[in-house]
């Protein structure tokens, strides 16, 4: 694992997670505006809270900081299908698919680890999940809720990665494995998307997000969707320089999630 | 260091193949485009005029972030003509999954392609001469297997170039299009294999569940089998 003993080489100081106040259940609830009742009752576990570095800038996270809020990530999705490859909820039809993402993901914990333990900081211990939300979901014995909630992670995954980009530019080899996890994300988000389409499961789905449309996702995931529909790149309409339509530019640019966000929407699986 | 050795599927071989015959043809070589460089590099210095290059059938891309930003430019100028081609006259018994995938990732392309055109502005290079007719378009297999190719190589550029941005905007905007071209190579790869591991297969992910990256020598390398005048990342930024 070569790509360590150049990690090896940076000095980053002081890297311990700093944590703010954990988010009151009253701003939980306020941020799934309309979330089906038994998930509002859920309070965001303090677990989540514990696991992923917060901070109220999302450009000031340092490297270690990063990577374990990446880990937090990889631990949920490993977790997720692990246990639903094991459940046998999914098809064999489908069982190739999810055994690759399973493998990517499983690899992507153990490289993290790594990483973080070679940039001198500390991962985080594996989270306990709660993948049925307090009992809204069922993953692991119906196979549209698994693939649902698969679709959810998998483009919550992407925009994850792509809003802490900047936040390791001091570190070619870390922002560029971080980009190589990050498209590896993208592929198994767009074939999760065109499976559920195949599947029946949402008609409209393509394999790369229209808008803020969540489709046939249930409301809870919207948080997943918000900010899709932007159009401002680099200073620059898009949709004014171009002869595709505002639509196809939507699609054509993945928007980033700032960490507080994705720590909600991770929070609503971390007992 | 094996692990960072990129894999090639048989498409991207068959390009490499074709990239180094065609330049082994033109009869230039890394060398001598080194060459060149440091001759401009050292008439700069001395704030002389610019002297032509000794090849100037040659498109420089520049240097620093307008460099990225054209050689972005420049596969993105790529894939738009390979997908107008394909759409303009679809390859026989194509079905209307296929054509839908097809038709979102020409205007992604256009999407693309255009942005970066005007958000580099007068720095831009021109609108490239591009030659596929090694691409049999009335051929599905040709057609996918190109498609792939293509994408899988902007996944690996941009992946390779995210380290080489100096502007963070510039950087959240490559990652902003770099994970709709993985979606885009997931899509084809699909078609290609349903339902198998292919999306993100183990040629082009590694065993640490990384993608391709690629530097932009080697993606040049490659892409300029398709550009009738050769593009040269020379100046481009290397760290």
């Amino acid at each position: 694992m070569n790509i360590l003993k150049l990690l090896d080489t940076f000095n980053f100081g002081d890297n311990s997670p700093k944590l703010d106040q954990p988010a009151s259940r009253r701003e939980s609830l306020s941020f799934f505006g309309d979330i089906g009742a038994k998930v509002a009752l859920a309070a965001i576990p303090a677990v989540v809270l514990a696991a992923l570095p917060k901070n109220s800038f999302a450009r000031t996270m340092d490297i270690p900081g990063v990577l374990n809020f990446a880990l937090t990530l990889e631990f949920l999705e490993k977790e997720y299908y692990t246990r639903g490859v094991a459940s046998g909820v999914i098809p064999s039809a489908d069982l190739a698919i999810f055994q690759q993402i399973k493998k990517h993901e499983v690899a992507h914990v153990t490289f993290l680890q790594d990483a973080i333990t070679s940039v001198g900081g500390t991962p985080v211990a594996e989270p306990m999940f709660d993948f049925t939300a307090g009992g809204n979901f069922s993953p692991f014995s119906m196979y549209g809720d698994f693939l649902a909630l698969a679709q959810a992670f998998e483009d919550t995954g992407v925009r994850a990665y792509k809003g802490q980009a900047g936040n390791l530019m001091s570190s070619d080899t870390v922002l560029n494995a971080a980009l190589r996890i990050h498209s590896v994300e993208a592929r198994h988000a767009s074939q999760v998307r065109r499976l559920r389409m195949s599947l029946g499961q949402d008609p409209n789905a393509k394999g790369w997000i229209s808008g803020n449309d969540r489709g046939t996702l249930p409301s809870p995931t919207q948080p997943v969707y918000d900010g899709e529909e932007n159009v401002m790149q680099g200073g620059v309409d898009a949709t004014t320089v171009t002869t595709a339509s505002a639509a196809s530019v939507r699609e054509a640019f993945d928007e980033p999630l700032d960490e507080a966000t994705v720590s909600t929407i991770a929070g609503l699986f971390i007992m | 260091m094996e692990k960072d050795l990129i894999k090639q599927t048989p498409e991207e071989t068959a390009l490499i193949n074709r990239a180094t015959s065609r330049r082994n043809f033109l009869g230039y070589s890394g060398v001598a485009l080194a060459s060149a460089a440091l001759f401009m590099a050292g008439c700069k210095k001395d704030d002389e005029p610019m002297v032509t290059p000794p090849d100037s059938n040659i498109i420089d891309l520049g240097s620093g972030d307008v460099g990225i930003l054209n050689y972005a430019y420049a596969l993105e100028q790529l894939e738009a003509e390979f997908y107008r081609q394909v759409t303009s006259n679809f390859f026989s018994g194509s079905t209307s999954l296929e054509r839908d995938i097809l038709n979102d990732i020409y205007q992604h392309e256009i999407a693309h392609r255009d942005f970066f055109k005007a958000a580099i502005g007068s720095a831009a290079i021109g609108t490239l001469n591009i030659n596929l007719s090694s691409v049999n378009f009335t051929s599905r297999a040709s057609v996918l297997a190109t498609a792939k190719a293509f994408e899988d190589l902007g996944v690996s550029a941009y992946n390779g170039a995210g380290q080489l941005i100096s502007n963070v905007d510039y950087l959240l905007v490559a990652g902003k299009i770099v994970s709709v071209e993985a979606r885009h190579a997931s899509a084809i790869r699909d078609l290609l294999n349903p339902n198998s591991a292919d999306f993100a297969g183990d040629d082009i992910v590694d065993s640490s569940g990384l993608d391709a990256s690629r530097t932009p020598p080697q993606v040049i390398a490659i892409a300029n089998t398709y550009f009738v005048t050769p593009l040269s990342a020379a100046n481009l930024p290397t760290s």
